[in-house]
């Protein structure tokens, strides 16, 4: 609290970013962890909260005739501009923020602060809710080719990795702490994903150490191990995600790529993600576009076009869709890196998990997903989204790049996805607000050291429990086992609005599709129970039940009316279904026992 | 003349027809007077059956003996066909050819056309004026209806029926009309209902260089405005386009003969800006290469998104005099004929819950647009792909229906249709059986005595699996007036006519099956938990001894 010089500046003014609608005016009020505008000049307590640690930039500019002027955008792309009418009080709300926006440590962070009023055994259960190394059992390890190794148990061969791996059978733990030596990092090929049907995997790394000629026979056994845990497979693609010239500008760092004549049948293949400083400032064009008054149709095109931001999406899209094939269709392995392998490859190989199987295309799913290729394979977050004062070159939309890829799926997809855009929204929110302690710290090590899991609480089980607003009503699981195959011509990418101008309601769609399809489900779940009820209830009157005994409230054991009542209170005690549930349901309604009663009612409509 | 003259080689076997997303079929190429057939002759397959109206332009390949057509409709699909043998390749191209552009009327499908649906109600018969006008003497008694123009001799692309203020005589009415552009003087367009406010619309006045005026035309537009208040004139046109208009003879209101009236001036293209702007934006969508900086570069260049924002922008600007600023309208540009039914008829949705629903909608395309004089034959008659050099051809219509679809994205629930029935309009306007978009007036739609000879495509869509077909499953009445974000960011591609041809539809087909599913199975639980209710009660009624607490 002594970073708040002003707790409450009254007769403050919340412009509208875009109209020249009248201004809001309301109270301003600073507290440990929020900045609220309270709303006063309309009749609804109308209340705005920004998390201070969501505030990505707080500007003062100078005294104007309306008063002083202070713009906030935060991480989420929230963007306020208030108007304080002294130009002391402005001052002390920006210096508060400032400081209170950028904790000098990570202990600061909101998480620490957050109780949830859970006691320990929940928010122990809560930290086990999500395991990643379940989802290697769920891929069918360890098998004859594939094992879950401890060699980095303490973090000794790469202190950045999880402390579970997994590798080729075959690889010798020689050959792995040889190979750890020959990459950034000591971050060693290690298995991303397991295509069970086609026997192939993505592994990641980060570059190797090959310099302008240097060699390393472990690095080689194992990239040779790899390839052999795909015996049907000839060859095995190595893909560096980097631009050619930025990869070669590393050789002469000592770093580099992969030389197609050390490594036996590999084929090797850039495929062009910009580094996180050309995604950070493209990002920033981007929402100076989003930010622009009143632009022209022809300003905004331009500025997107300028930005760079979709080509970079595509980019990204364009690599997972390049390695879902490798393994799907060429049903070869294929080795991703990058650099450092901890932001490009990340991207890269989640997206193609994602094409390549469904169960990340569900609710849960999506959270180990997460939980294995960013957060256990050590994702920078706290550099990244800029957690803690730091350097600001760190910082760079690579996670958000990966959700609005997601996005664009959906947008092909349909019906594809367990989960709605305000799921993806949810998660970006609160991997960049620290509520909970999930995505602070940047590897399992820091966490263990941080002492997380004793000291805040994990994101999944609260998104579960909320899963309800989370759900695509349109999802099919009929979809099965298919690989998606989404095209990546440009005009199938669009900038994304509830992203980027998710705060400016104006700009969104006035009714949407979605809400009232949830609404929907809602109520079919309901009138599922009402039928049941009705007609378990007219049975009753009927005398088919009256010899039961139990003519009123829930139906315990029910012989004749079982297949309906039975079902649907079964389904209603699971989260709502989709389609297929739908379809099992109509079957049902018709052989009951109010079936002949009910046409000639129908008939008289 | 016999089309068979025209038809060098009716038929050829072992052709394949290539589609983008579907697989390939082979089978027999039959050209008929009007249409293109390709047959497999199998039970399973569908027949392409395409409208030689329907085909923009066609493009020719030789291979050896084999000879490819590529065909390149109006509605912007594109497909292939191969066919064995170099002669009969270029009969079928060159019959094509011919028959794709035959310039008589009187050859056009829809007279030739005999439906083979029952017609229910005749839409000819659906939307006429005098029917109209009774819903208007029912909300107001200020307005008659003139016959004025029953011998289409005041303005020859005026129907015979026109609704002016009802103090103003018939010789006033003539009179003005020799003031206004092509003699479309100010007619009404929508009255609104909730303060009583009106839209008109006209021609631009001729004013000319030296400042002509005409009191008949001030008197006639004064009428409509309530003792005090001001009204609007919308000029679609840019403040220099208007005055360059005065060099020719056009020109606009001054503030000094029009004292009521406020001036406000908007930037809508002239059509050959936005037949341009079409083929520019139809050549993005057409862009096989993997650059998104193209595309969107392209995308800009077309200034198609910026059409659609400009017309919408117009549109909203005319809704908001009527309902925020209670204040009467007159929206015109030059001839009255094309920017300015853009904005009469999208003010008129954005204003008018009624203009929402299926038969609402076709009643505004009636009045709006058929009735007001669009001349849809000259502006429909070559799309995207023509070589030929573009006469008076233009995407007004078709703007005006993107606009409202983007209305409809953002109010999903408010229209109770779906976009399928913008896709079925923009398709019929260009090429089609019915004779409703025959013609570019009333007046030529009645000398060619369309209402006898063809079938109205009204009388299609008002069948009830058609009209079940174009419902909007999540319509749910909405009376209020909705008012569209025009921001960039709110205005997107119109994906189901632009990019339709340009990926697969199975994903987004599904969706929507889903979506409809969904609905429907939502309906008939609450319709079977009613009955339930309902017996239940009888039940209860009728046993009372057998009641439970």
């Amino acid at each position: 609290m002594e970073h708040i010089l002003t707790p409450k500046v009254e007769e403050v003014k919340l412009l509208d970013r875009y109209t020249a609608k009248k201004p809001a005016i309301g109270t301003l009020y600073l507290t440990a962890t929020h900045l609220i505008f309270v709303e006063t000049s309309c009749n609804t307590r109308k209340e705005t909260w920004m998390l201070h640690h969501l505030i990505a930039t707080v500007e003062k500019l100078p005294l104007t005739a309306m008063g002083c002027p202070l713009h906030i955008s935060c991480k989420n792309f929230h963007v306020a501009h208030f108007v304080i009418s002294s130009e002391r009080d402005c001052q002390n709300v920006h210096q508060s923020l400032v400081r209170l926006s950028q904790p000098g440590k990570v202990e600061e962070l909101y998480a620490f602060l957050y109780n949830p009023k859970q006691d320990e055994d929940e928010r122990r259960n809560g930290w086990g809710f999500i395991d990643s190394a379940m989802d290697f059992k769920r891929m069918g390890l360890p098998n004859e080719f594939w094992e879950m190794t401890d060699l980095n148990k303490n973090y000794e061969l790469c202190s950045t990795y999880h402390s579970e791996l997994g590798i080729p059978k075959t690889a010798s733990k020689g050959t792995v702490f040889g190979s750890a030596k020959f990459r950034s990092r000591g971050r060693i090929p290690t298995l991303s994903y397991y295509h069970k049907e086609s026997n192939a995997a993505i592994c990641r790394c980060s570059q190797p150490l090959s310099g302008l000629s240097a060699r390393c026979v472990e690095d080689e056994e194992m990239l040779q191990a790899i390839s052999r845990a795909n015996p049907k497979s000839t060859f095995m693609y190595v893909v560096d995600t980097r631009p050619k010239l930025n990869a070669m500008a590393n050789r002469a760092a000592g770093k580099g790529y992969e030389n197609e004549d050390n490594y036996s049948n590999i084929c090797f293949q850039f495929v062009g993600i910009e580094n996180i400083h050309v995604m950070r400032n493209s990002l920033q064009k981007l929402l100076e576009v989003c930010a622009m008054k009143s632009p022209t149709m022809s300003d905004y095109l331009t500025g997107l076009e300028n930005s760079g931001w979709l080509r970079h999406i595509k980019a990204v899209m364009d690599a997972g869709v390049f390695l879902a094939k490798a393994v799907a269709e060429d049903k070869a392995s294929v080795l991703v890196h990058c650099s450092d392998g901890w932001d490009r490859t990340a991207q890269v190989c989640s997206l193609a998990s994602i094409l390549l199987d469904p169960f990340y295309r569900t609710i849960k799913g999506l959270m180990v997903l997460i939980e294995k290729e960013w957060i256990s394979m050590g994702h920078k977050f706290t550099q990244r989204c800029g957690h803690v004062d730091g350097d600001p070159k760190e910082v760079s939309p690579v996670f958000t790049q990966f959700i609005e890829c997601l996005w664009n799926l959906m947008e092909q997809y349909p019906c594809g996805f367990e989960y709605n855009e305000k799921y993806l929204l949810e998660i970006h929110n609160h991997v960049y607000s620290c509520q909970f302690g999930n995505f602070i710290g940047n590897c399992q090590r820091e966490r263990e050291e941080m002492r997380l899991y004793e000291r805040t609480f994990s994101v999944w089980p609260f998104l579960w429990e909320n899963r309800h607003q989370y759900r695509n009503p349109l999802h099919k699981c009929s979809l099965g086992r298919e690989v998606l195959r989404p095209s990546t011509l440009p005009l199938n990418f669009k900038f994304w609005c509830g992203m980027y101008n998710h705060f400016d309601k104006g700009m969104q769609p006035k009714q949407s599709i979605l809400e009232h399809l949830l609404t929907i489900t809602q109520k079919k779940a309901e009138g599922e129970k009402k039928m049941t009820d009705l007609q378990i209830q007219l049975a009753v009157m009927d005398g088919v039940l009256a010899d039961q005994g139990s003519p009123t409230g829930t139906p315990p054991e029910q012989t004749s009316l079982a297949p309906v009542s039975v079902s649907h209170t079964a389904e209603n005690a699971k989260p709502l279904m989709n389609g297929a549930a739908v379809e099992e349901a109509e079957i049902e309604l018709v052989p009951t026992a109010g079936s002949e009663k009910m046409e000639p009612v129908a008939i008289e409509n | 003349m016999e089309f068979a003259e025209l038809i060098k080689t009716p038929r050829v076997d072992g052709v394949v027809l290539r589609r983008p997303f579907l697989p390939t079929v082979e089978g027999t190429l039959c050209l008929t007077g009007h249409h293109l057939i390709l047959s497999s002759r199998q039970d399973n397959t569908e027949e392409l059956w395409l409208l030689h109206a329907n085909i923009d332009a066609i493009e020719k390949r030789f291979v050896g003996s084999l000879g490819t057509i590529i065909v390149k409709c109006k509605d912007l699909r594109v497909i292939q066909l191969d066919i064995p043998g170099m002669e009969e390749c270029l009969n079928i191209a060159s019959s094509i050819e011919v028959l794709s552009t035959l310039d008589s009327v009187s050859l056009m499908y829809p007279l030739f056309y005999r439906p083979m649906f029952q017609v229910i109600e005749d839409g000819w018969k659906s939307f006429l004026p005098e029917d109209a006008f009774k819903d208007l003497e029912s909300m107001t008694e200020e307005w008659r209806l003139s016959d004025v123009n029953k011998d289409y001799s005041v303005c020859s692309s005026y129907p015979p029926l026109v609704a002016v203020p009802k103090d103003v005589d018939d010789d006033t009415l003539r009179k003005a009309a020799a003031f206004r552009h092509g003699g479309r003087f100010p007619v009404l367009s929508y009255y609104h209902k909730k303060n009583g406010m009106v839209m008109m619309r006209s021609g631009q006045p001729l004013t000319g260089t030296n400042g002509r005026r005409c009191k008949e035309d001030e008197k006639l537009i004064n009428a409509t405005l309530r003792a005090g208040k001001r009204g609007y004139i919308i000029d679609t046109r840019t403040v220099s386009v208007a005055q360059q208009a005065k060099a020719r003879g056009g020109g606009f209101e001054s503030e000094a003969n029009y004292p009521q009236w406020r001036r406000i001036h908007k930037a809508i293209e002239r059509s050959s800006i936005l037949q341009e702007s079409l083929i520019k934006l139809v050549e993005a969508c057409n862009d096989q290469s993997h650059s998104m900086d193209r595309w969107l570069s392209k995308l800009e260049a077309s200034n198609w998104q910026t059409h659609v924002k400009e017309i919408l922008t117009s549109a909203c600007l005319a809704a908001q005099c009527i309902d925020r600023e209670g204040a009467s309208v007159l929206v015109h540009g030059t001839e009255g004929t094309d920017s300015t039914l853009q904005v009469t008829s999208l003010a008129q949705i954005i204003l008018d819950p009624a203009c929402r629903t299926i038969q609402g909608f076709q009643a505004l395309v009636e009045r709006e647009w058929l009735q007001a004089g669009h001349p849809f034959q000259q502006r429909c008659s070559q799309s995207a792909y023509s070589n030929s050099k573009p006469r008076c051809e233009a995407p007004v219509f078709l703007l005006f229906l993107d606009c409202v679809w983007q209305i409809l994205r953002q109010f999903p629930c408010s229209f109770q249709f779906s976009q399928h029935f913008l896709v079925l309009l923009f398709e019929h306007t260009y090429a089609s059986q019915f004779g409703t978009f025959m013609g570019n007036s009333a007046s030529e739609r009645s000398k060619l005595n369309l209402s006898q000879k063809t079938v109205s495509l009204w009388s299609w869509v008002n069948r009830p699996q058609e009209v079940e077909r174009l419902s909007n499953p999540l319509y749910e009445a909405n009376c209020l007036v909705i008012w569209p974000s025009v921001a960039p960011q709110s205005l997107l591609l119109w994906e189901g006519v632009f990019l339709r041809w340009k990926r697969s539809s199975r994903c987004l087909d599904e969706a929507y099956d889903e979506m409809v599913h969904i609905i429907q199975y939502n309906k008939e639980l609450q319709n079977k938990v009613n009955n339930l209710r309902r017996q239940l009660a009888q039940l209860e009624t009728e046993e009372p001894l057998l009641q439970t607490p």
